[in-house]
């Protein structure tokens, strides 16, 4: 029976990955066996799972009983620096985009990090002309999300293709965003200055259980702060969907 | 076989607690320290001062034996507890529910999604909303934004709506107010000891009513639209003591940017920012909101100013709902006491790109300007204009940049053609902008505070250097990526204005 809950992979619920994302993954295969030994008996065989069917879509039932299951990502990171504001996520131009409607909650996906200074991030989030990034795990420093309270922030995220995003620390309104829609995972370090030694491209794991970022291309490991009582929620995809799942209220709407 | 340790470890990290939200913003409060940033101001000094027992009307609330400060009683009546501590995570009613054009939609969209195309809000009279982020635009989707308010407001009959039809002029619109937290103050919707949620993070605003206000995103807001609750996170509370004689060439907008520069942009993360002290006390109702309006950008959840005779000379005339202010007790837990000289301050600028970016103005006097901005619920109130046009007046001089003013609201539109300046002779702030050769103030709305659609008035579309009396000078913040925005006060706008470089006000006010 142990088998019967495989340990669950998220990728992108929202969107196809482009299979460049999923060839250039696999190929990643080769860095695992430097991983760190104390990490191994934890996770792995969710770190093999989490390799070759990299982009699989995750088990869709089986999420009642995935509160406990592995939460891992795998792929290229982008990196950003401190104090990165809303208005750098997704600038206020676009926020006639309402993200509760499907084709404009693609549309936002396209937009993420659009507002980043191009001198300082040559290598934008989201190639012209696509709706979802190759990358799959933001790297950040102090107070991410910081400034306006728009949901688009998060959700543009998501939508991007993006579900988790490791910080120093995060502005008060957007982490409680990332959980209330259940869009993205923010995940704090336990150091600080992890953003420094990243690159965007580097190829890195997430591990929520084990908390820790491995960063494949520099082979470095990271300590993360556990994701704590937020983590159900945003695996459930969010608090409505959680309190759903744990009859908090109930299950289908008048 | 290997997935077993892994489901029992999950669970065991897992079962400790599974309540909604449980920690939802239970992130860490611990960013604060290691940003602090050397100023050269050293002139200019926050000084951490042992706790001072201000002198404060006793506890409305009852029982004073669990001491709380004001956050804390608000928040513990709003959630029907006798008490509570800082930490706790509590469901709150909801007094006001505020949303606009910018995020109503989305939450008028998971509000049916998660409810029901048929269900019905909470409460019809508890929801005001305020179309006043993309008004004056021809982009087709901002326009729809608004088309869904409208429909939402007629399908739920919701009592506040403060709509626009006529585009082209919005006088024609007498239920149009603009900037959605000036006009809840100006409408009555801030009261004392209440609770307002609100779907922008500007919404701490109201906290100058000595009320908990802050800013939520849409699903959170669709979820008091449902429910007229909301799980909260009791914030603890840092104080801030300003004393001393307001200088007349100073404006709130200079205290808070004094504030922000010294606690950083995280300073406040998670935490309530309680003002108190004589400076504070002195100040009108409008000064006491710009000081609260910018606590977000400290990354505070909240400010309070206590309501006092002030606040209830504003009330008198715009509710008839009863409120019960609440006030910190003597002997309440604050985590930390910041105290400052007012009297010493100097004028002051936030550089690009961050409100935390803190120098004096007559340091930055070398910095060539293209541009002024008078506007928005930080600085687009009537008194804001009023300070702007009082420094026009004493130069008795000619803006050398395009200055451009966007009145919050309609009321405070019909101040500037209608109040007279002191001083003046009998002039209104429409006649001395006139006179300076600023642009004509135009219709109200957030306008090019953050950019907004491309054909909002005043939008930075050329990569310019801006003096701007708004909130935020993030990289982009009004319109091009690389535009530069010195936040300041309408004193040193003005000033600046009028010699095309960044300039302390004292060069014309004194």
């Amino acid at each position: 029976m142990a088998t019967a809950v495989p340990p669950k992979t998220i990728c992108s619920s929202h969107l196809p990955r482009t299979s460049i994302l999923t060839r250039r993954n696999s190929t990643s295969n080769a860095h695992i066996p430097t991983l760190p030994s104390p990490l191994k008996s934890l996770t792995l065989t969710p770190r093999r799972s989490l390799l070759t069917p990299l982009f699989a879509a995750a088990d869709t039932e089986a999420d009642l009983a995935s509160f406990g299951s592995t939460t891992t990502f795998h792929g290229f990171c982008y990196v950003v620096g401190n104090n990165i504001d809303t208005d750098q996520i997704i600038p206020a131009e676009h926020l006639t985009l309402v993200p509760s409607k499907p084709d404009e909650y693609r549309k936002l996906g396209s937009l993420a990090f659009v507002g980043l200074p191009t001198a300082s991030y040559p290598v934008p989030f989201v190639n012209p002309g696509e709706n979802s990034s190759r990358f799959s795990v933001i790297i950040g420093g102090d107070n991410f999300g910081c400034g306006s309270s728009r949901e688009h922030a998060p959700v543009a995220i998501g939508a991007s293709g993006a579900r988790v995003v490791v910080a120093e620390s995060y502005a008060r309104i957007f982490f409680r965003n990332c959980v209330a829609t259940g869009e993205v995972y923010p995940v704090e370090t336990e150091e600080v200055g992890i953003w420094k030694e990243c690159s965007t491209g580097d190829i890195v794991t997430v591990d929520l259980v084990g908390n820790h970022l491995i960063n494949h291309t520099k082979g470095k490991d990271y300590k993360l702060k556990p994701i704590g009582d937020a983590g159900p929620v945003i695996e459930a995809g969010g608090i409505f969907a959680y309190a759903r799942k744990t009859g908090m209220i109930s299950s289908t709407a008048a | 076989m290997a997935a077993s340790p892994l489901t029992a470890t999950g669970s065991a990290i897992f079962s400790k607690k599974c309540e909604l939200g449980g920690s939802i913003s239970s992130s860490s409060p611990s960013l604060v320290a290691h940003r602090c940033r050397k100023h050269s101001l050293n002139k200019i000094l926050a000084v951490m001062a042992p706790s001072r027992t201000p002198q404060r009307p006793p506890s409305t609330t009852g029982s004073v034996k669990h001491a709380m400060t004001m956050t804390e009683k608000i928040l513990a009546r709003a959630s029907e507890r006798s008490q509570l501590e800082p930490g706790e995570n509590v469901w709150v009613n909801v007094d006001v529910l505020m949303t606009h054009d910018v995020c109503g939609p989305g939450t008028i969209g998971i509000f049916k999604r998660e409810f029901g195309e048929n269900a019905k809000v909470w409460d019809r009279e508890k929801i005001v909303i305020i179309p006043d982020h993309y008004i004056f635009t021809s982009d087709e989707r901002a326009n729809r934004n608004v088309d869904i308010l409208r429909d939402f407001c007629l399908e739920q009959n919701i009592k506040y709506f403060y709509d626009i039809k006529d585009l082209g002029n919005f006088k024609a619109n007498p239920d149009y107010k603009g900037v959605c937290h000036v006009a809840l103050a100006q409408e009555g919707h801030c009261r004392p000891g209440e609770v307002l949620l609100g779907t922008d993070s500007h919404t701490c605003n109201a906290g100058a009513f000595g009320q908990f206000s802050s800013g939520i995103g849409n699903t959170d807001a669709g979820f008091v639209m449902g429910t007229g609750k909301l799980l909260l996170k009791v914030p603890p509370t840092l104080r801030f003591i300003l004393d001393g004689e307001m200088p007349s060439y100073l404006l709130a907008k200079d205290l808070i940017l004094q504030i922000i520069g010294e606690i950083t942009v995280a300073g406040a993360t998670y935490k309530s920012m309680e003002f108190l002290g004589s400076t504070v006390e002195s100040l009108s109702m409008e000064e006491r909101m710009t000081l609260c309006n910018m606590v977000v950008e400290a990354g505070g959840k909240n400010g309070v100013v206590p309501a006092d005779k002030t606040t209830f000379k504003y009330l008198e005339d715009k509710t008839s709902v009863e409120y019960q202010p609440v006030y910190s007790d003597e002997n309440a837990r604050f985590i930390q006491d910041y105290k400052f000289d007012v009297s010493k301050l100097e004028p002051l600028v936030a550089k690009p790109h961050s409100p935390d970016n803190r120098a004096l103005a007559r340091e930055c006097k070398d910095v060539k300007i293209d541009r002024v901005y008078i506007g928005s619920c930080t600085g687009g109130k009537t008194e804001d204009f009023m300070a702007a046009a009082k420094v026009f007046l004493a130069s008795g001089k000619k803006v050398k940049v395009p200055t451009f003013l966007v009145p919050a609201t309609q009321k405070v539109w019909v101040d500037l053609y209608g109040l007279p300046v002191a001083g003046s002779g009998g002039k209104t702030c429409s006649q001395i902008f006139e006179e300076a050769g600023c642009d004509t103030p135009t219709s109200p709305s957030c306008g090019a505070c953050l950019g907004g659609p491309r054909d909002t008035y005043a939008r930075m579309n050329e990569p310019q250097v801006c003096v701007s009396t708004t909130n935020r000078n993030f990289h982009g913040r009004m319109g091009h990526k690389d535009g530069q925005i010195y936040l300041a006060s309408p004193y040193t706008a003005a000033a600046s204005a009028l010699t095309g470089f960044v300039t302390d006000p004292r060069e014309f006010l004194q």
